[in-house]
């Protein structure tokens, strides 16, 4: 997984690695109990973030499209803890999970979704648009590869202001296909940006899988063309994924860019309306069977980092909290529609329109006029 | 004040920004080592180094892209596009991002970026070469798009785009670069979104931006000494915002307009203009606004093929007293 283009992970049966890390009798150091619990807890944050998200959306509470993390969250956990709160964090339109794992208030979050006033885009942007200055989380892009230039971008400025942060951007595996991707990683590798480019590998665009859309399916094997390193990870355990994320963004922090593809599923369709029918009864088996929240929760009661009732009483304070969460949201006021021109441009500029549908360009004149203009040539 | 062409105008207001702001750096293909496609950045690259001028590879979208997330993280990016054909390549970016950054995430941070790129045609260039499709960028709300016609506005527009905090489409003229003019020695942006009337009169309003403004002024005054014409002109200067009240207020002093355009007719940013005067001074009108704008064909390379498919001076000068005409006949 450390050298270039490696194809260790992918021929590493998934959840091998925990195996070899099983606890020493005497149970875990402290340290490592909190490490894990950290995780833990925040992956069942997601988890139950995203099933409420759904459910909100199923009552119309949330509109648009809503794409969710359910199955991706050990990769959301692993890739963000090894970030810095001064790094800059990029994705894709699937990022509920990325936006309340880097440490902005989930309640904004819901509260975005619900297209409210205290959403962390004020209710203009929606769950594909989540952005936060703060936590640095720089969007939230809906357009397919979008987000890709920009992150570089920013990696750019990040060389040339000679800052210490690094940019992490997310993609999915089919934006792989797309120009932005590669024309994006080829500027990274001809300029040496700091930027990790994170590849989720959940195996489907929509319903087109990685067969079927790139010449190359083991996709971080693309960076080879840029000269960029490039590693393939097992995406349903967070302590493979930090590790990976952790080499990832240090290389990016001595100044070049990384290729980094994790291999995850996605447990629903792909998005809340998609009923996924293209998956077979046995496949939708083998996906509860290796549901990443289920499966570390296994493990960390295997290791004896915590036991049933632990595990039940983190699950417990995720459900109390999301309880909360949406009912922020719920209780949060809608956008005043005198605000639907604050936002148009930063710098205000004369003769910027603020008509509503329907208004004319002008008040209409006092009539009649023809007498006047008549005399006035005269 | 001093004499200088259009392009000594953009070359020498550039610099002076590169000097001001340590923010402000220069980016597009072949700006640098090759000194510009038409020399705007000639000897910029030796002055500035490769961190301010930066030649990139040919991947519009991804330039410009990356222009965008430099200049939310803090910095003055000025992106040149070789034409403005080439833009539809960074349309994307350009469209679905650099114009919404600001607006869909609420407002949390802005795009201070310029996109320089140079439309035209009657260079033989062929149709995918010769477009003027400023319209595009035109519609979206969040970008701003201005077209200077002179050295004068081309130095104040680009201070005004450079130290504006939103995205703004800087549009050339193939034809204009060579063009000459006075020059403000003084530090003045413009305000972007304001048109002015660069020549007062009283018959009939010619209205043009980029290119066609200054073929308005040249022909407005032509058309005065050869039959006594007082046309008043409006030169544009921004496309978006657009400042329909100056449009108007000279349509109620001289009750007719002719627009030049460089673009195709239909849809054009004519039929803009002349909805603004219908909506605006339709009880002044005592002709229909006419509008001079290229054929409606991908335009051809062969000279009088090409030619013919651009508005020239006939065509405008017909139109106007065609509009003249249709006056003389309501009075």
């Amino acid at each position: 997984m450390t050298a270039p283009h490696t194809q260790a992970a992918a021929s590493t049966p998934r959840r091998a690695r925990s195996k070899t890390k099983a606890a020493p009798a005497a149970g875990p150091a402290a340290s490592e109990k909190e490490h894990l619990t950290g995780f833990y807890r925040q992956m069942m944050l997601v988890r139950r973030f995203e099933e409420r998200a759904q459910r909100a959306y199923t009552q119309a509470l949330v509109g648009g499209y809503c794409h969710l993390n359910l199955g991706e969250e050990a990769t959301v956990v692993g890739l963000l803890s090894a970030l810095e709160p001064t790094d800059y964090l990029f994705t894709n339109y699937r990022e509920h999970g990325y936006a309340i794992t880097r440490g902005i208030d989930p309640k904004r979050v819901m509260a975005e979704l619900y297209g409210r006033v205290d959403g962390v885009s004020k209710g203009w942007g929606g769950s594909m648009h989540m952005f936060d200055v703060t936590q640095r989380l720089l969007g939230g892009y809906g357009i397919v590869g979008g987000q890709l230039p920009i992150a570089t971008g920013a990696a750019l400025a990040l060389q040339y202001q000679e800052r210490p942060e690094v940019v992490m951007c997310t993609l999915g595996d089919g934006t792989t296909a797309i120009g932005a991707f590669h024309e994006s990683l080829n500027l990274a590798g001809l300029w040496k940006l700091p930027i990790v480019y994170v590849i989720i590998n959940n195996g489907l665009g929509m319903g087109t899988d990685v067969a079927h859309s790139s010449a190359e399916p083991e996709l971080y094997k693309r960076g080879s063309a840029y000269r960029i390193e490039s590693a393939r990870v097992d995406g349903f355990d967070p302590e493979i994924v930090a590790e990976a994320s952790a080499k990832a963004v240090q290389v990016a922090r001595e100044g070049r860019p990384y290729l980094l593809e994790v291999i995850t599923e996605r447990l629903r369709g792909h998005s809340v309306v998609d009923p996924a029918k293209y998956r077979s009864a046995e496949e939708v088996e083998r996906l509860k069977e290796n549901d990443p929240v289920h499966t570390f929760a296994a493990r960390l009661r295997e290791r004896g980092v915590l036991d049933d009732e632990e595990l039940a009483a983190i699950d417990r304070e995720a459900i109390a909290q999301i309880d909360e969460v949406a009912q922020f949201a719920a209780d949060s006021p809608f956008p005043e529609t005198s605000t639907l021109f604050d936002h148009t441009y930063a710098t205000p500029v004369p003769n910027d329109s603020r008509r509503r549908p329907g208004q004319p360009l002008f008040p209409p004149l006092p009539l009649p006029r023809v007498t006047d203009s008549l005399e006035e040539r005269a | 004040m001093s004499v200088k062409t259009y392009r000594e105008a953009l070359h020498e207001t550039l610099r002076g920004e590169l000097i001001r702001d340590e923010r402000v750096f220069l980016m597009g293909e072949e700006i640098g080592i090759f000194d510009g496609s038409y020399k705007i950045t000639a000897g910029l690259l030796k002055e500035f180094g490769p961190k301010r001028v930066r030649d990139t590879p040919i991947a519009e979208e991804g330039f410009t892209g990356a222009a965008i997330g430099a200049a939310m993280l803090g910095l003055r990016p000025v992106v040149e596009i070789m034409t403005i054909n080439f833009s539809l390549l960074a349309l994307d970016q350009i469209v679905n991002h650099a114009a919404k950054i600001y607006g869909m995430f609420g407002g949390q941070m802005s795009v201070p970026m310029v996109i320089r790129t140079p439309g035209g045609g009657g260079q033989q260039l062929g149709a995918s070469h010769s477009q003027n499709i400023e319209l595009y960028y035109s519609f979206v709300p969040g970008l701003k798009v201005v077209a200077p016609s002179t050295p004068a506005d081309a130095k104040a527009l680009l201070l005004a785009s450079i130290r504006d905090e939103d995205p703004v489409l800087f549009l050339e003229n193939l034809a204009l670069y060579n063009t000459k003019g006075e020059v403000p020695d003084a530090d003045e942006p413009a305000q972007i979104g304001q048109a002015a009337v660069t020549r007062q009169g009283r018959d009939l309003t010619l209205i043009g931006y980029s290119r066609m403004a200054l073929v308005a002024q040249e022909i407005a005054e032509q058309l005065a000494e050869s039959e006594g014409l007082d046309i008043e002109v409006v030169d544009l200067r921004s496309l978006r915002p657009l400042d329909r009240q100056t449009i108007v207020e000279s349509v109620k002093k001289t009750h007719a307009a002719v627009m030049l355009e460089d673009d195709w007719l239909t849809y054009g940013i004519g039929a803009e203009i002349a909805a603004t005067i219908s909506d605006g001074a339709f009880d002044y009108l005592d002709a229909p606004v006419r509008r001079v704008a290229m054929a409606e064909v991908p335009l051809p390379y062969s000279k009088p093929l090409e030619t013919a498919a651009l508005p020239s001076r006939d065509d405008v000068a017909n139109a106007v007293h065609e509009t003249l005409d249709a006056m003389a006949r309501r009075r």
